[in-house]
Order: structure tokens, then C-alpha cells, then sequence
């Protein structure tokens, strides 16, 4: 049986996924994704506000959640790596710049689209049949590659963003396309906005410019002060083979494996209690988790973690292979366990949290 | 008849790797069979298509060949977790490969993405390097145990960049070597329907031309043509080319000058481009043009040998970019050609120096 107030993915979120990852928001520059968030939001949200920066804070609507509610913070960033178009050199050529961090041996081949007209274009390479001995052993750099455009009559302009071009599907079990980091996260926020839980104030956060600095996540962490924050993101699962054939030791996380919960990350120390509630969540309800390794890398949580007098802080993230390359491949199933393990978190929250001991 | 733009983007569309080119062979048959006479399979897949001229049995005859293969990848191995590693199918540059859509064609046609491992995963030696084509594989998504049920070493891996449109009658995507000058020779077949042409005229797409020249080894012996013209693109000027090996793209088609070009052949196609007035470019490659006419030019006692190409920017990528201006002007004059060629031609390809 189901229940209309729990949170599920059926073609309808799907649809939305697929939206919003077709959709082109270079960090800095989050107008269409924005765009889509606002639609979805607005018939379901008490409260709206688009910030100096162009987060979008939505106060959800509370059922039963009494007099002071708990106030927590989900928090999913609406922005994408991408480029910046620097240089016009005539013919239809653009030069650029990476925003974020992508891996210049990503670019050549690639089909990109350009500007708020999403114009298309390709980044091209180099024909092999003319390539310098041991000249393919060498990384092409980025300032020897250009967007082509074609001859579209000077519609793209310096200043511009760009970002790849790949479009949106579904192979089998998996999720396939540009930008899943996170517009995972964004449409998991937008159907816990739309299914509120009822105990506690949610709190939206769909936040810019996290893949250059996490800035929105700072100023949305400080406008909501939250009792608690979670970071809905993608990250990396690096379960690939090993060169050698070795056990492959830093897998990060593996695809298949459900929410990945963060203990550790460059930014962050994840709240021992909210880890410890994430996991005993998903024991208690037979959702699968699994622990990111502990390392590097980062998400917003770790500038709410840190804004005014400091907020109990973790991460959930759906693992993703090739992240921040032209199509990201992602599980179905461990986008379906985040949504479920989040919402049902969140709804088994009381204020004793705060002062259970760490 | 499908408009040329069409026609090319569903070229592009197919695979047809070099030896497997019975996917785009089968849409060429189709587009040719109003325009020919006869149309044949040859023993190693070329597909020949014959428009018979007006003159009097015997007539000369002219061979019109554009390679239809494309390059791409073939599985060597499926691992346990069903990733699938590669190796090449004509020249690929590794370098374009990480993240590229791709068609493996198992059992099924599985869809799926050539990746890139992380650094951490690779010998010490080579990280932070492009990653060699040895260490990449293909991730389809789906469950180990299906790859492996569908997907052994020798199966096809072809390209699946889309067809896409660029402003300036430009066509971006993958094959457009030789797709496009696939479509030169059917642009030149449907303007010979309009017109009156003394020879007979073999309108040949090639196989194996990337690997091993097969086709256009093996047709012309078949065929016997009095003359041929080798069909096919060369480097546009753009990113990493900036030198005479590059031409203008959109700015005309290139004649080619070089050891695979009988001068005769030349001369006559750049006194046509002239009376025209059709732009075009000289090229010249000063050992081997790359193209069907390597393989042509020493067919049984050896064939004349005329080489057009098209302007094309990134070869060998899955964004290739043409102008199709230039392939349209490329079917015209072979067109205009054709209709020029009397039966006093043949005995007029001589050595300037022997003439008299």
C-alpha cells in the first residue's frame, strides 16, 4: 500500500531528472535550473526566497510538527561544472576556461552547448594523422582547444557559459547523463518539499556555486539557521578494475550499494549522532547504506557546518561513476534508497538529538 | 529521394566499421537503386552501383569511389565486474575516448560510455598522462553477469555520437570520413539523372578502406574503369591546424596534387573548377594521399587517378564538422565532369611530355 505523503521515484521524478540534468547551470550562472526548482516548489512551499547569490530557500510546509519545531536543513547544489567562454577568435572558434573542476583529458570529442540559448557546439581535436611522434602520450591542453560553434553569426559571447552537451537516459539499471552531480540531489529535494515530513520544519536549500567553493551553501546555512543540516550530493564511485588486476582499495563507493554517508570528508566531520541516526535508520527499515571512505572531497556541508554558532552537520550522497565528465552513470536503486533513507531519517528526529552525546 | 542533409545525418547515424559495412551499405543500396542501372556486392562488401552512359558499346568508363567503413573499437576482453576493454579499429587517438557514447554490438546492442579510471587505479608510470587506449574500457551500466552473457572479445564497438546540425550548413558527428563523400556520389548520381553522359559510370563505396584498402584494391579490378576519382576528406584548417595542411572548410573542395594524382586528370578538373567558376583549393600531399586512389592507382596494369577532398575539420573525432556547401559542390563536379567526358578522352590522358 502506498502513502501519498512518503516520497517515491516513478516516471514522474524520472521525467523531472531528466530535466533537470539536460538543463545547463555552470556554477555562477544557475538561472534554468533555478528556473525548474521554482516551478516544481512553488505550489507546495510556505515560504520562498531567492537570495543575493540565487540560492533558493524554501520553508516547507509543516503538518503536525507543534509549537518549535526542529528545524533542519536538506541541502542539494543546483550547479554544475562547466566553462566560460574567454576569447572569440573569430570563424565560429571560442577559447575557454574550465569553472570547476574537470579533467582536461575530458574535453576533446565532446559536444557542448553554449550561452542561456544552449546553442550547440563541438570541442574538437587534433586529426591522429597528424600528430608528432609520442604526441598522444601528452595531455592536449586546454588552451589548444576550442568550442566550434559553426557559423552562427556572433550569438555566442566572452563572458558565456558552456558545458557538455550529453543528453539525459536510462540503460537497464542506470542512470546516464551530464550533471547528475547533483541534479540527484535537487529533484530528491524537490519531492521531500513536496512530501514534507511532518515532524520537523524543513528547511530547502537549493544552493550555487558549490563546485567553486561551496559559496551559496555559506550564506543559505546562515539565512536558515537550521537546528541540523544533511547535504544531499553525488559522489565519486571509483569501483573499477585496477590496472593490474588488484583488489581495488579505494573504490570510494560502489555503485549499487545504497546512500553513501559521509564520516570524513576535506571539509567536514560529519556529526557522529547524525551518522549514527542515518545508520540506525536504514537497519531498522532494511534500506541499504554504505560508508563513504573516509578522505577527501567535499560538499556544502562543510560551509553550513560552520556558519554562526556552528550546525550538527552530515552528507548523503548517491555514488556516481566518471563524475564531472560528460555523463555521469549513476544507480536507479541507490537514488530510490537516498530519497527513502533521508526521509525517513528526518521523520524519526526529535530535538533529543542536539543533546545526545557524540 | 532524401534530401542530401537527411540522407548524410542518417549516414552518420549507422555504424559500418571497417569489414562490418553491411549497416550503412544497406542505406546507400537503397538511396542508389533509382539512380543506377545495376547494383552489386563485391566479394569483400564494396557496393557498386553502375549508371550506364549513351555511347556505343564498348565505352569508357569512370569509377566514382568513397570509402563507406568508419573507424572505431573492438572488444578484447569482458572482465567479471563486465567492463570491456578495447582495442582499435582503424587510427583512434585515445585522447578523444574518455566519456565518448558509445554502440558495443554483442548479442544486443548494449549503449554505453568509454571511461576513464581514475589516476589511482593506473600503473604509477603513466597517471596524469592521457590514459592509453589499453587501460580504457566501456561501462554499458548494466549487471556484470548480462555484459557477459552478450558481450565477447571480436564484437564491434562503434562510435554513437549523434548527428547534429551547426549554423552555417555545417553537419557535426562521427564518420563523416567517408559518410560525407558517400554523399558527394549520390548528389552527383541524382544531377547525372538531369543529364546526358556519354561513359558509363561506376559509383563505388568502398569497404576497408581505414585497415587495409581492400576495397579500393579490389573494385577497380572488377570494374576495369578507363579513370577514377578517389572521394574523400582531408583536413580543414581550425584547432591544431594552421599550416598549408589545412583547407578553408566551407570554402570550396580541394583538388589534390601528389603521386596518387595522373596530372592529366588533374589539369582537367582544375580547367572545369575554373570554367565553372566553382571554388575550390589545391592540395598537395607529397607521398601518399591517404585515400581509396593508394589502392586504385595500382589495380592491374594501373588506373588514372583523380583525388577530390572535402574539408573537414577534427578527423578521426566524434565531432567531425563538414560544410555541406562543399559536399554538394563535390557531387557537382563530378557531375559536370562526367557530362564532359567524350569518347576522345581516354586517348587524351598522356604525358605532356609524349603529347604530339
Amino acid at each position: 500500500m502506498s502513502d501519498a505523503t512518503i516520497p517515491t521515484i516513478a516516471a514522474e521524478q524520472i521525467a523531472l531528472l531528466e530535466k533537470l540534468s539536460n538543463a545547463c547551470a555552470v556554477s555562477g550562472d544557475e538561472q534554468q535550473v533555478r528556473r525548474i526548482v521554482l516551478d516544481e516548489v512553488k505550489d507546495h512551499a510556505a515560504g520562498i526566497k531567492i537570495d543575493a547569490l540565487g540560492n533558493v530557500l524554501v520553508t516547507c510546509q509543516t503538518r503536525d510538527a507543534g509549537p518549535n519545531p526542529l528545524r533542519v536543513m536538506i541541502d542539494a547544489h543546483m550547479d554544475e561544472v562547466g566553462f566560460m567562454i574567454v576569447e572569440d577568435d573569430k570563424e565560429g572558434l571560442l577559447r575557454f576556461e574550465p569553472v570547476g573542476g574537470i579533467d582536461e583529458r575530458q574535453l576533446p570529442g565532446k559536444v557542448v552547448l553554449v550561452g542561456k540559448e544552449n546553442l550547440p557546439g563541438v570541442i574538437g581535436a587534433k586529426p591522429i594523422h597528424l600528430t608528432e611522434e609520442g604526441e598522444t602520450g601528452q595531455k592536449i591542453p586546454i588552451e589548444a582547444l576550442r568550442i566550434d560553434v559553426g557559423q552562427n553569426g556572433g550569438k555566442v559571447k566572452v563572458g558565456d557559459r558552456a558545458t557538455f552537451g550529453t543528453r539525459f537516459r536510462q540503460i537497464g539499471p542506470s542512470l546516464v547523463g551530464k550533471a547528475l552531480d547533483d541534479r540527484l540531489g535537487v529533484a530528491l529535494l524537490i519531492e521531500l518539499v513536496k512530501h514534507p515530513p511532518a515532524n520537523v520544519q524543513l528547511l530547502a536549500a537549493f544552493t550555487v556555486q558549490e563546485e567553486i567553493g561551496l559559496r551559496g551553501a555559506r550564506v543559505a546555512g546562515y539565512s536558515l539557521a537550521p537546528d541540523l543540516a544533511i547535504a544531499v550530493d553525488s559522489t565519486p564511485a571509483f569501483d573499477l578494475p585496477v590496472w593490474d588486476d588488484h583488489e581495488n582499495g579505494g573504490y570510494n563507493t560502489r555503485l549499487g550499494d545504497g546512500p553513501a554517508i559521509y564520516i570524513a570528508d576535506a571539509g567536514t566531520l560529519s556529526d557522529p549522532r547524525l551518522i549514527r541516526h542515518l545508520a540506525q535508520t536504514g537497519e531498522a527499515l532494511g534500506i541499504p547504506y554504505q560508508f563513504r571512505q573516509p578522505g577527501g572531497g567535499g560538499t556544502d556541508a562543510g560551509a553550513i557546518h560552520r556558519t554562526r554558532a556552528g550546525v550538527p552537520s552530515v552528507s548523503v550522497s548517491i555514488p556516481g561513476r566518471y563524475a564531472h565528465t560528460a555523463a555521469q552513470v549513476s544507480r536507479l536503486s541507490d537514488w530510490e534508497n537516498t530519497l527513502a533513507l533521508v526521509y525517513h531519517a528526518v521523520s524519526r528526529l526529535d530535538r533529543s538529538i542536539l543533546s545526545a552525546e557524540r | 529521394m532524401t534530401d542530401l542533409k537527411t540522407f548524410l545525418k542518417e549516414l552518420i547515424a549507422l555504424p559500418g566499421l571497417s569489414g562490418y559495412e553491411d549497416p550503412v551499405r544497406e542505406r546507400i543500396e537503397a538511396e542508389w537503386r533509382p539512380l543506377v542501372d545495376e547494383l552489386t556486392t563485391s566479394k569483400v562488401g564494396s557496393l557498386h552501383g553502375l549508371r550506364r552512359g549513351s555511347g556505343p558499346d564498348p565505352r569508357p568508363s569512370i569509377l566514382l569511389a568513397a570509402h563507406m567503413d568508419a573507424i572505431g573499437m573492438m572488444a578484447t576482453r569482458v572482465t567479471q565486474d563486465g567492463f570491456i576493454y578495447f582495442t582499435e579499429v582503424g587510427g583512434v587517438d585515445p585522447r578523444i575516448l574518455p566519456s565518448m557514447p558509445v554502440m558495443v554490438h554483442g548479442r544486443k546492442k548494449l549503449p554505453g560510455i568509454v571511461a576513464q579510471p581514475p589516476d589511482k587505479l593506473l600503473p604509477p608510470a603513466v597517471r596524469g598522462k592521457p590514459v592509453e587506449m589499453q587501460y580504457l574500457f566501456v561501462d554499458t551500466g548494466l549487471p556484470p553477469e548480462e555484459v557477459r552473457e552478450l558481450v565477447r572479445p571480436g564484437d564491434l564497438i562503434s562510435f554513437d555520437t549523434q548527428p547534429m546540425d551547426l549554423p552555417g550548413d555545417l553537419v557535426a558527428g562521427h564518420s563523416l570520413d567517408n559518410r560525407a563523400s558517400v554523399a558527394a556520389v549520390t548528389a552527383c548520381l541524382q544531377e547525372l539523372k538531369q543529364m546526358e553522359h556519354f561513359w558509363d559510370v561506376y559509383a563505388v563505396a568502398t569497404a576497408q578502406e581505414e585497415e587495409t584498402l581492400a576495397g579500393g584494391l579490389t573494385s577497380p579490378y572488377v570494374l576495369r574503369p578507363s579513370v577514377a576519382v578517389a572521394v574523400d576528406v582531408t583536413f580543414a584548417k581550425g584547432p591544431g591546424i594552421s599550416d598549408y595542411r589545412g583547407r578553408g572548410l566551407g570554402k570550396g573542395i580541394a583538388l589534390s596534387w601528389g603521386p596518387n594524382t595522373h596530372p592529366h586528370l588533374f589539369d582537367s578538373f582544375k580547367a572545369l573548377a575554373e570554367r565553372l567558376d566553382l571554388p575550390f583549393e589545391i592540395e598537395v600531399y607529397p607521398r601518399y594521399s591517404g585515400t581509396d586512389a593508394m589502392g586504385i592507382q595500382v589495380v592491374a596494369e594501373g588506373i588514372p587517378c583523380m583525388v577530390l577532398s572535402i574539408p573537414l575539420r577534427y578527423m578521426h573525432t566524434p565531432v567531425e564538422v563538414i560544410s555541406l556547401k562543399d559536399v554538394q559542390r563535390a557531387g557537382r563536379m563530378m557531375a559536370q565532369f562526367i557530362a564532359g567526358l567524350g569518347p576522345e578522352f581516354v586517348d587524351q590522358i598522356r604525358w605532356e611530355e609524349v603529347k604530339e
